[in-house]
């Protein structure tokens, strides 16, 4: 039979807010442990939660550039089950009347085209703290809690069941995290755990309008792991299907070394989770003046920019993708042009040879690219007045990244300028004729490629420094004359 | 001379302290003396901090020696609910899995008394976590009634109520859930208010069920209720129930009689069940005020009979959240000889928490699951509106309502084993605690047997002054508050 895959993703995001939800602490990454902890997200008796405005910002900004509506009111709810590292035994979540629901991210596909994938809901909720066990887990005689990371706010975004394949999951979460990034919302940084995501996927028949049974999976901590984890799984389902057999509905763990997933026991997530409204915290209003100004603020998406970088500076569309998937890339592309006019140029250089050396999502990196924007369009301007050849400006770009140095005095120190001076090239071809009689020999005879392998001669005489179009009009007229 | 200083209300020591008749050094010492005494008899206080309690005196005889107090409250003996939060003093809430526990802050009134030079004598004795209506369910001792030393004192603030009216605190701060303040000061007869929910902030009060606690006074006068509340009332930061509204002087607002005031009397507080004696208590109560100038009338609360049966859902639901953060890990009791982490944790809250807290975390914990969560907690959310309906339609026709404040008078240690028949203690004191509303109890007679009775003056949200400009008037125009406990 033939299976349609549906998948719908969960994402929590981390917000790059100085404090955390509930409390003033910090959330820096990586403090030494209880370092960034006080009474209230230690979950002290008496503490009680204030939210933190600039997090509830960042959920609306989110919400906004996916095109949710905002709930005028929303509320934060009590999500109950026992675990150690988190400190009140029940989470501050949202349940019932979440801050954000349905919305859409368009997503372009790697094969071309585009998906529209629903967003269902978008609350926010706090982070749990971290268990460290002393050796593994199966051996520890004690584990240690670290509260630093409890109460860090937390995103949670929840797609429609709207994804067909496990690419398209990872091209959503592509998507996806260049909008929070795009937002300065979240920092996207997935080692860090700042994003992490789950994943509902189940199989149907092709054409089929109801959903099969569904599985869960969780503890995929990359893109990569992601879609490999949902190209296991998808495989799975389609055994268990094509064998008659039923999927059990249960939560699964991706194990990334041995590239499957496993059942959890139902013990491990079978929670009633009682929620109830949390009565610490009054019904948020979010004033509509406040969400407008929000909106006036947002920032140009990276779907917006693409179709901009179409029609602004007319580069094909698989260009337009490639230097939009960053915020900094953009920007790269951008302030390269303003110096050099030539946006196909522009995009062709940083498409074949930045982006060989540098990561384009790594919004980092590219900011901090040695070969900056201003230096990229001098090297460019000399290769348009002639001064280098186009083989010699990229030996000359592989230098300005390793040394961050100047297209120019690379070019003056190690002369390599373009000779351009015919005498001097005259003698030069004089020379090369009158060594190599065999390619000359082959011209009378009428073989065309002959005469090209000359100005690869003439040009390898001159250690490429010479103008091949002036290498080759002389040389044609050298020739035609003999 | 000693024995008199503790007979001082808060007025009356500040008006000494101004004029030299005594310090704050003596008054302390007086106290703690007392204490000393007749704390062995009466059982209200878990920890004494006299050694504390003698350094913040000292400091405010210092600050009276400049002639620069901080105001009416420096130098005043005060004892605090151990439900409250105290930095460096144990804070067990009545229960031995928090036997242990040392918070490192101070709750927001703690901190807003201990600014205005308030001296804090010790933590008070309470129903393990707030619950219960005797003080019997704390895990470390009962406290007894100073009226009469075989009686309970109420709950779950007993110990802040036995140490006002036993005279071995001047003043004192419990919380009320359901009643905890106001059941107690009628059992012994002080002054003890309830403010609006949001009218005080709750950060540091170790909670029970959060939409209901509520940080309530211990005093011996309505002008030292009137007092207490004005510095602890307002909104805080740190609690986002706090309402942020301008805190009225509510001293200066005690005089305006309940001359023209209109004053519903409900029915349904009057029924089957009552106790002759509190019945004609508060009968000639209405008629005194009804003397004064206000208008009574009777009126009808009709969903009083459901308030304990939702309070009993609400309460426990909370509860069970809120004590689920016990659990041998951070802080507190530790259970030995757990293998495993669920082990461990159900080790220390079996050994840590009393019979009467595992009942209502068990009742909360059935009340929020699946399949049931609807049927009570959401069913009970719908019935609590409706009380609140009932109090709004009430107060479109009266600005005050008056009833008894518990149906009986203090009863004996172990009479009321039947968990039932203590919870119906709270009846009169529920609704008003579901709505939100302010509420006092002020003494208005004697039982036969010599044991006080209570008045309930409950008010609109945040009208504090009219409710207690009219406990102020019947004060004033009462002769009740001249009687003394025997202990003393």
């Amino acid at each position: 039979m033939i299976h349609e895959v549906v998948i719908g993703l969960e994402v929590h995001a981390q917000l790059t807010t100085r404090s955390k939800l509930f409390c003033g602490c910090p959330t820096t990454f990586g403090a030494a442990p209880n370092t960034q902890t006080c009474p209230v997200c230690q979950g002290m008796p008496g503490t009680l939660p204030v939210i933190n405005r600039r997090a509830v910002e960042h959920g609306v900004r989110a919400a906004l550039a996916l095109g949710c509506r905002i709930n005028a009111a929303c509320r934060f709810a009590r999500k109950h089950y026992y675990y150690p590292d988190m400190p009140k035994n029940y989470q501050i979540s949202q349940y019932e009347e979440p801050l954000a629901e349905d919305g859409a991210l368009e997503v372009d596909l790697p094969g071309g085209g585009t998906t529209r994938v629903g967003i269902q809901r978008l609350h926010l909720e706090e982070d749990v703290g971290k268990l460290v066990h002393e050796g593994s887990l199966e051996t520890a005689q004690a584990s240690l809690v670290d509260f630093n990371r409890a109460g860090v706010p937390l995103m949670e975004t929840v797609s429609r069941p709207d994804i067909r394949s496990p690419e398209e999951a990872a091209a959503f979460l592509r998507a996806f995290r260049a909008v929070l990034v795009d937002l300065g919302v979240c920092d996207g940084n997935m080692e860090e755990g700042s994003l992490r995501c789950d994943a509902n996927i189940s199989l149907r028949p092709r054409g089929a309008a109801a959903l099969g049974t569904k599985v869960e999976i969780k503890n995929m901590n990359s893109f990569r792991n992601v879609q490999r984890a949902l190209e296991h799984e998808a495989e799975r389902q389609a055994r268990v299907l094509d064998a008659g057999q039923r999927v059990v509905q249960e939560t699964r763990l991706w194990d990334a070394e041995r590239g499957v997933t496993r059942a959890m026991r139902s013990k491990e997530y079978a929670h009633d989770y009682r929620y109830f409204p949390e009565p610490d915290l009054v019904p948020l209003r979010l004033d509509p003046a406040w969400v407008e100004e929000i909106r006036r603020g947002l920032p140009e998406l990276p779907r917006a920019r693409r179709e901009r970088f179409i029609a602004e500076h007319g580069l094909p569309p698989y260009d337009a993708t490639v230097l939009t998937q960053s915020r900094a890339l953009a920007e790269y592309f951008e302030a390269t042009v303003r110096e050099f006019p030539n946006p196909k140029a522009v995009s062709n250089w940083i498409m074949s040879e930045l982006l060989r050396a540098l990561p384009g999502d790594d919004e980092r990196a590219i900011a901090a690219s040695p070969v900056t924007p201003a230096r990229l369009a001098g090297l460019l301007r000399l290769v348009e007045d002639g001064t280098i050849s186009g083989k010699i400006a990229k030996d000359v770009f592989e230098r300005m990244l390793r040394s961050g140095e100047d297209a120019r005095a690379i070019v003056d120190r190690e002369g390599l300028t373009q000779v351009a001076d015919a005498a001097e090239l005259a003698a030069v071809i004089e020379r090369v004729l009158a060594e190599n009689p065999k390619p000359i020999e082959d011209f009378r005879k009428g073989k065309a490629a002959a005469a090209k392998a000359l100005v690869g001669l003439v040009m390898k005489a001159t250690g490429g420094k010479a103008n091949p179009g002036l290498v080759n009009r002389l040389l044609q007229e050298k020739l035609a004359r003999m | 001379m000693a024995a008199e200083l503790t007979r001082l209300t808060v007025h009356e020591l500040a008006a000494a302290y101004r004029r030299g008749d005594t310090t704050p050094g003596a008054v302390a010492d007086a106290y703690l003396a007392r204490i000393a005494a007749l704390e062995g008899r009466v059982g209200a206080y878990l920890t004494v901090t006299a050694e504390a309690a003698r350094a913040a005196a000292r400091a405010a005889d210092d600050r009276f020696a400049r002639r620069a107090p901080l105001g009416p409250l420096d130098g005043v003996p005060i004892a605090l609910k151990d439900v409250l939060c105290t930095a460096g003093v144990p804070t067990t809430c009545g229960s031995r899995i928090l036997e242990s526990f040392v918070p490192p802050y101070d709750a927001t009134v703690v901190s807003r008394l201990r600014r205005a030079g308030a001296v804090f004598l010790g933590k008070t004795n309470m129903d393990e976590f707030a619950m219960g209506s005797s003080t019997e369910h704390s895990a470390f001792k009962p406290t007894r009634n100073p009226w009469d030393l075989e009686r309970v004192p109420g709950g779950s603030s007993g110990g802040s109520a036995a140490a006002v009216a036993g005279e071995l605190a001047a003043a004192g701060l419990g919380t009320d859930t359901g009643g905890s303040v106001r059941q107690p000061a009628a059992f012994c007869g002080t002054v003890g208010l309830k403010p609006t929910y949001g009218r005080v902030s709750r950060y540091g009060l170790i909670a029970f069920a959060s939409s209901l606690d509520q940080v309530g006074t211990f005093t011996r006068t309505v002008r030292d209720c009137a007092l207490l509340l004005g510095a602890i009332a307002g909104a805080d930061p740190c609690d986002s129930t706090s309402v942020d509204r301008p805190v009225p002087d509510y001293v200066a607002q005690l005089e305006r009689g309940v001359a023209g005031l209109r004053i519903g009397v409900p029915r349904e507080y009057f029924a089957e069940g009552l106790d002759p004696d509190v019945r004609s208590a508060v009968e000639e109560a209405v008629a005194t005020l009804r003397g004064l100038g206000a208008a009574t009338r009777d009126l009808s609360l009709p969903t009083t009979d459901h308030g304990i049966a939702v309070y009993y859902i609400i309460a426990p639901a909370e509860a069970s959240s809120n004590l689920a953060r016990y659990d041998g890990v951070k802080y507190g009791l530790r259970a030995p000889g757990g293998r495993d982490l669920v082990e461990m944790e159900s080790r220390t809250r079996a050994a840590g928490f009393g019979a009467e807290v595992k009942r209502r975390i068990m009742l909360g914990t059935y009340a929020l699951s699946a399949g049931y969560h609807e049927a009570y907690y959401g069913r009970a959310q719908k019935v609590r509106t409706l009380v609140r309906r009932d109090f709004d339609r009430a107060f479109a026709e009266v600005d005050l309502i008056v009833a008894p404040t518990t149906p009986g008078v203090a009863f004996r240690i172990g009479e009321k084993e039947d968990p039932l028949a203590m919870y119906l203690n709270d009846v009169f004191t529920v609704p008003s605690s579901l709505a939100g509303l302010p509420a006092v109890s002020v003494r208005c007679g004697f039982s036969r047997a010599g044991l006080p009775i209570g008045l309930q003056l409950i008010g609109k949200a945040f009208d504090e002054p009219t409710v207690l400009a009219a406990a102020h008037a019947y004060e004033r125009a009462t002769s009740w508050a001249e009687r003394r406990p025997a202990i003393a």
